[in-house]
């Protein structure tokens, strides 16, 4: 009974308070987006919605999907703005999303939307898998550039390469599920097999590889386009390598939380991110947007990136991700500690 | 000393009859136990108005106990206590009428002596000129009108005590209770300030209750003494009392020095230790009981080598209490010589008897020399011993 | 004149007396509740919720799904089955693979062998409870109802497992290798840390009271220096000297730095100025009685180390090898900078509730947790307890003679430790003002730019200042007011036992499980003190929790060299308790109550552990900063931040230091 009434209470006070407080709606938004970034958007799309204000809350991906979960029975958002989608997803399994077709999601590319109709996610950009490769420590060593995935498996690289942890890291899971889809699962295992031989360490965070590379602490690292060209502008000697296969790859996408407060804000906002305006400014720092035609080419990276990106699953990689996970842990997690 | 105390043990829950005049604190039937033991045992205690009571007793005989309770700083488990006609059992302490002095004295070290005087005086509707006019005599009267600025560490442990006590007397309290104010000083301070302490209390007319183990303080201060042991009261009485006529074998062994044989009530008026018979008053025992009997060091009368040296002494001797006994050691204690005796008609015990320089020297006692003592009548005690 | 009534029992007609209650005690009642409440809430309750997380399963419930298959005209269908029926015939999931997670996903596909995705018969699918749920594709669906899928969709049909209680996860726990490793490996790392800590942290303490060694002071001040920064930044430091573009790669003969050796380098230089502390007061308290004692039977040396100095220090050295050995496998930031594939209790948790969101499994990796810390805790306890019985009250000082030899030796380890832990904070400072390590090392200020990077920015510092403020202020208010509690209420016994018990046990809680704890018990809308979650205040209610121990203790101390009588007297003076509360307890405690809240300070500012959990967007703290710059591998501000941390906290100990002279002059003239 008490808690019944302090629901009620609590519902009522949320609701009734900022009404007060302001004749804006605020809508409380979630994102991983780079926090440099946040205030441009911000500032660009309450100008041309002057009644709606944006709050962020920022972090990292795997830090703001825990919180989305833990607070499943109790969601704080009204947006998520620029999370990955297989994060999306897994709200999305757990019917946290609110379905919803934005106007104008026409105009996008169909890899960057939902599948289903209408959807609960759309996309804004893309980050792909690619390898950071510190040329001044491989000529130390006598190496060369490796172009493809299989190269990373010469015995040559042994203990020169790095990746991140597909258990911890978004970007891990996605080269693993990128290799899955390409090759399918049994060569994929064996490749990873392999790979693992000359991994030195599998890092926590996806973008960490490449700062390493960079910083020379490895020769090789499996990591993703954007922090490599971060790395290569702040004067590490290194070279971004999209292998040949084709890369693996991860939407940034946008979302609307079911049951929000402000559901009509929300649309507003959601409409928006789907706009030419929005993805070109997108382009400021991922070199592939989900709306075409829009990207330019982005400092140190190539300009055909999206031809390297491979038809990715999300749905299949989001249902398989336990699994997977579960396997891989107990190939690598186990056999990676040092022999005693 | 009208109103010594309770007599008859009441039973619980039926009301006293009202007594002459109502004594001041009255403790009833006040039980505490702690679990299983049992600290004070069934306690009934009358005090008069402006009395100075001394409980006594060995540590852990309870008497800290008491003092505790009727403070109300350790509630009794049962039993009632009135102070001045009001039922203060169950009061908090706060809500009860008194002063108190610690042992450890417990000054507050950051305040002045003037501030630790004055800390039961502010908050109570006295103006500044009043506390500090207040301070001022107080500080007089235990004679420590110059040290007012200082802090507790910088005075000297006497000096601190005094502060206590000032500190407790400065509200005016009916009633003043010291838990063994005087222990942790050294003995010539002490025996300076009991004087101090008595002659504040006599001026004040205040009802003063001290915990003690020094049976020495205790003679010399106290109006009455309460001698306690495991718990229970073993006598009430005025010091005279308590020493001359101790009401059980505790008192007389813990007040005074005393030496103790087993005997056996012959008759009545006769009672045989060792192997021989001793005039005494046996009171109730009848004959055929064992007892225990006790003699002091300093009653013992030595009549020099002779028999017929008895006529110098003034008071009648029986023969039967002449005993010859042999000086084994003499030990000089200043005011007098401490003898150790044995005597064939005691068996095997050694009798220890104080004789005066004077009497040594004029009857030429000497280690090995045999004397003839005796053992006064009235100064032979008997009490009741179980088979 | 009988005096004394023999009765033989307590006459017992009534109920037990009880006093009537003062209105101190009434205050003195509530204040107890309100702080007691508050340990309940900011501990007890936490720690329940997890532990019946850590209970709370995800398994398959087959039983719970049945399904239909239509023939090839989908005209006719065929007999209900349940999932069981069809496993129980197939075996297609073993009974094991059944136990899931949060996240877990069975392929419907798995029960029908025949299937074909081009068929054209239909499929039905239905759950038997209401809460029976799977998805199709992404969308969810639940409940009794029939739905027919035809194969194509069918497919794409995945069960969702069932929430139950049960010891399945640590059932799965111990059958995953790596994890279940993880014990090993936590315990280890404590354990040759402890040894190695120890034994450096003896040898100074023992050179500082037994030689006459010069620069004491210097070297007590050095000492110290690790307490002011978090342990990541020793791995941090680490990474510079010893990786693999490190100034001293080659000291380590080609073995990594990253793994055990890092793990316990920078364990002991975080746990070192702990264990050298309760050393050095160990040894402090040595009798000289019995120095003189062996030195007149002629003991040698060595026999008179073993004989009277070892024994004599040997509570304090215990005491110290426990708290080392907690603060290891409790330790959480150093193992995440420098500890590589090698895994550890502390980060599992991390990993488990951050990388992967099984919050069930993290809490399980807390409960395994709990069980080392809890043992030392308790032990130590014990041991303390003996302790008291052997100090004498009149042993005589020590009073070391000069002796070149031994004066030297002493003097050149403690210039070698003093050196290990200077290097370590400047080879920090090198990194942080360095522009890139190793191939540019012009001199920058960019690595300050923090608005730049990940992990909160400036505001992330200013964060952790008013985090340090607050603790500090309201840490030493609570744990000062529920220490005068525990000491000086008279009465409520039971109370004060089960308060003193609660206050006690941050000790062995790690700050991971607490972080975690809190998020099952604030997170969840049912509680009233949802409200909290993601502000400041659970930010300062946690670390104040987590840090309560000590300060508790300190307060505890302080109040126990007070007269216990004070509180009678003020009674009988009829004053009330507040009165002397604030007359004489609390200017006679102030440099304990200063101590507390320095104390509480810098572990506000230097800890990651409870925090790493709790911190919101507008929240981020410096020493998370730290640690979230270390991981996107800006390692660079990483240090930096450290070393602002660094600075705050000397700056904090200085104004201290000033503070409490200033104050003491004040209050403290009686002394």
């Amino acid at each position: 009974m008490n808690r019944h009434m302090f629901f009620m209470l609590a519902g009522a006070m949320s609701v009734v308070l900022p009404a007060i407080a302001s004749a804006q709606t605020e809508l409380t938004v979630y994102t991983a987006v780079e926090a440099v970034d946040l205030d441009r958007y911000k500032a660009t799309f309450e100008k041309s919605h002057p009644d709606i204000k944006i709050n962020w809350v920022r972090d990292s991906t795997g830090v703001m999907t825990a919180k989305l979960l833990a607070e499943k029975d109790n969601p704080q958002a009204d947006v998520v703005w620029g999370l990955a989608a297989t994060s999306l997803l897994l709200l999305k399994t757990e019917g946290m999303l609110e379905a919803y077709q934005p106007k104008g999601v026409e105009a996008l590319d169909k890899k960057f939307v939902d599948k289903d109709n209408p959807p609960s996610w759309v996309g804004m950009d893309a980050y792909v898998a690619a390898l950071c490769y510190n040329t001044v420590e491989g000529e130390k060593l006598g190496l060369k550039a490796p172009k493809s995935w299989d190269d990373l498996t010469k015995p040559e690289y042994k203990g020169h390469v790095v990746m991140p942890n597909p258990a911890s890291s978004g970007t891990g899971f996605l080269d693993v599920s990128g290799w899955m889809q390409m090759w399918g699962e049994e060569k994929a295992w064996s490749f990873m097999d392999k790979l693992h031989e000359n991994i030195s360490a599998y890092t926590h965070s996806g973008s960490k590889p490449c700062k390493m590379a960079g910083a020379g602490e490895a020769v090789i690292g499996v990591s993703f386009e954007f922090p490599g060209a971060k790395a290569k502008s702040a004067g590490a000697p290194i070279d971004i390598i999209f292998p040949t296969e084709g890369s693996g790859w991860e939407a940034e996408a946008t979302a609307i939380i079911a049951g929000t407060a402000n559901l009509e804000a929300a649309k507003t906002l959601v409409d928006w991110s789907v706009t030419k305006e929005a993805n070109e400014m997108y382009n400021a720092g991922y070199a592939v947007v989900a709306y075409p035609g829009v990207a330019k080419p982005v400092e140190h990276l190539p300009s055909d990136i999206a031809a390297k990106m491979i038809d990715n699953d999300f749905e299949w990689a989001a249902n398989n991700r336990a699994t997977i996970l579960k396997e891989w842990q107990k190939r690598y997690d186990a056999k990676s500690e040092p022999k005693s | 000393m009208r109103h010594a105390l309770s007599i008859e043990p009441t039973p619980t829950g039926i009301a006293r009859a009202p007594e002459v005049a109502a004594p001041y604190l009255e403790i009833s039937d006040l039980w505490k136990s702690y679990g299983d033991f049992v600290a004070l045992r069934d306690i009934s205690l009358s005090i008069a108005k402006g009395e100075f009571i001394c409980f006594l007793g060995p540590s852990g005989c309870g008497k800290t106990t008491l003092l505790r309770a009727i403070a109300g700083l350790d509630l009794q488990s049962a039993g009632r206590i009135l102070q001045g006609g009001r039922n203060i059992s169950t009061l908090p302490a706060s809500n009860r009428d008194y002063g108190i002095v610690f042992q450890s004295y417990a000054l507050f070290p950051n305040l002045t002596i003037e501030q630790n005087i004055a800390f039961g005086l502010e908050n109570t509707g006295r103006s500044r000129a009043e506390i500090a006019t207040r301070v001022t005599e107080l500080l007089a009267t235990v004679g420590l009108s110059e040290q007012s600025k200082k802090y507790p560490a910088q005075l000297s442990g006497g000096q601190q005590q005094r502060i206590a006590l000032a500190r407790a007397i400065a509200i005016s309290p009916g009633l003043l209770l010291l838990d063994e104010p005087l222990s942790a000083l050294d003995a010539k301070v002490r025996v300076h300030l009991r004087h101090e302490i008595k002659s504040l209390q006599r001026k004040l007319g205040v009802t003063t209750i001290m915990v003690t183990h020094d049976q020495e303080e205790a003679l010399a201060m106290a109006d009455r003494i309460v001698v306690m042991n495991h718990g229970v009261i073993e006598q009430v009485g005025s010091p005279t009392e308590i020493y001359s006529h101790p009401k059980t074998l505790f008192v007389a062994d813990f007040i005074g020095e005393t030496n103790q044989f087993p005997a056996m009530v012959l008759k009545d008026g006769a009672v045989e230790i060792g192997h021989s018979a001793f005039d005494c008053s046996t009171k109730d025992l009848a004959a055929g009981a064992t007892a225990t009997a006790v003699v002091r060091p300093v009653d013992i009368i030595p009549h020099g080598a002779h028999a017929h040296v008895v006529s110098a002494v003034d008071r009648p001797a029986t023969p039967q209490n002449l005993i010859d006994a042999e000086v084994r050691e003499m030990e000089f204690l200043g005011m007098f010589w401490r003898t150790r005796l044995t005597a064939p008609r005691l068996g095997e015990r050694t009798l220890v008897a104080d004789f005066s320089v004077n009497a040594v020297r004029r009857l030429n006692i000497e280690t090995g020399g045999v004397i003839q003592v005796e053992i006064p009548r009235d100064r032979l005690l008997l009490f009741p011993r179980s088979a | 004149m009988n005096i004394t009534l023999e009765a033989p029992y307590l006459p017992l007609t009534g109920k037990r007396l009880r006093q009537e209650t003062s209105r101190d005690d009434r205050i003195k009642f509530g204040l107890m509740a309100v702080i007691g409440l508050y340990l309940i809430v900011a501990l007890g309750a936490p720690l329940f919720v997890m532990l019946s997380k850590s209970l709370s399963t995800y398994r398959f419930d087959l039983a719970a799904f049945e399904f239909q298959v239509s023939d090839e005209t989908r005209t006719k269908w065929g007999r209900v089955v349940t999932g069981d029926a069809l496993n129980r015939t197939l075996a297609a999931v073993a009974e094991a693979d059944l136990a899931s997670s949060t996240d877990g996903r069975l392929a419907a596909t798995k029960f029908f062998p025949d299937f074909s995705f081009r068929s054209p018969v239909h499929y039905r699918i239905r759950g038997t409870t209401d809460d029976a749920a799977f998805l199709v594709g992404s969308t969810l669906e639940k409940g009794t109802e029939w739905r027919e899928y035809d194969s194509g969709t069918f497919r794409r049909i995945m069960l969702r497992p069932a929430r139950t209680l049960g010891l399945d996860n640590f059932k799965t726990y111990f059958s995953t290798p790596a994890l279940a490793r993880s014990i090993y490996n936590s315990v280890l790392m404590a354990a040759i840390s402890t040894v190695v800590t120890i034994s450096i942290a003896f040898a100074l303490a023992y050179g500082l009271t037994r030689s006459c060694m010069p620069l004491k002071g210097l070297f007590r001040g050095i000492l110290a220096i690790p307490i002011l920064v978090p342990s990541l930044l020793p791995g941090i430091a680490l990474v510079y000297l010893f990786g693999n573009q490190g100034i001293f790669k080659d000291w380590l003969l080609g073995y990594s730095i990253y793994g055990p050796i890092g793990i316990v380098i920078g364990s002991v230089f975080f746990t070192l100025p702990h264990a050298f502390l309760i050393i050095l007061t160990a040894l402090s308290i040595a009798d000289a009685r019995h120095y003189e004692a062996a030195a007149s039977l002629k003991a040698s040396k060595w026999r008179t180390f073993t004989t009277v100095t070892l024994p004599g220090a040997r509570f304090g050295i215990v005491s110290a090898a426990f708290v080392v050995f907690t603060l290891v496998i409790t330790d959480f930031g150093l193992p995440k900078v420098i500890g590589g594939q090698y895994g550890m209790l502390a980060v599992d948790i991390y990993k488990q509730v951050i990388g992967q969101q099984n919050f069930e499994m993290g809490a399980v990796v807390s409960v395994i947790l709990l069980v080392p810390a809890i043992l030392a805790f308790a032990v130590d306890r014990r041991m303390q307890k003996r302790q008291v019985a052997l100090l004498s009250a009149r042993a005589v000082p020590y009073v070391p003679k000069p002796n070149a030899r031994m004066d030297g030796i002493c003097f050149a380890f403690a210039c070698l430790v003093s050196f290990f832990i200077l290097g370590m904070i400047a080879m920090c400072q090198i990194a942080a003002v360095v522009k890139f390590w190793p191939y540019d090392l012009t001199l920058t200020a960019k690595n300050f730019a923090f608005d730049l990077m990940d992990g909160g920015g400036w505001s992330a510092y200013a964060n952790s200042i008013r985090l340090a403020l607050l603790t500090a202020l309201f840490g030493s208010v609570i744990v000062f007011a529920g220490a005068y509690m525990v000491e000086k209420a008279d009465a409520f016994r039971f109370g004060r036992n089960v308060f003193h018990f609660l206050a006690m046990m941050p000790m062995a809680v790690p700050g991971m499980v607490l972080g975690l704890a809190y998020i099952f018990f604030f997170n969840n809308p049912a509680n009233p003190l949802n409200a909290i979650y993601g502000t400041m205040t659970i930010l300062v209610v946690s670390t104040v929790t987590h840090f309560y121990t000590v300060a508790h203790l300190t307060a505890l101390t302080a109040l126990k060299q007070m007269d216990p009588e004070f509180e009678s007297v003020a009674a009988s003076l009829k004053q009330p308790f507040h009165r002397l509360f604030f007359r004489v307890t609390l200017p006679v405690c102030l440099p304990a109550i200063l101590n507390i809240a320095i104390y509480l300070f810098v572990n506000a500012m230097t800890t990651v552990s409870a925090v790493v959990f709790l911190y919101a967007s507008d929240t981020k703290l410096a020493s998370v900063a730290v640690l979230n710059m270390d991981d996107a591998g800006d390692i660079a501000p990483a240090a930096a931040m450290g070393m602002m941390i660094f600075y705050t906290n000397v700056a904090a100990k200085l104004i201290h230091a000033l503070l409490a002279r200033g104050l003491l002059a004040r209050t403290q003239a009686w002394r």
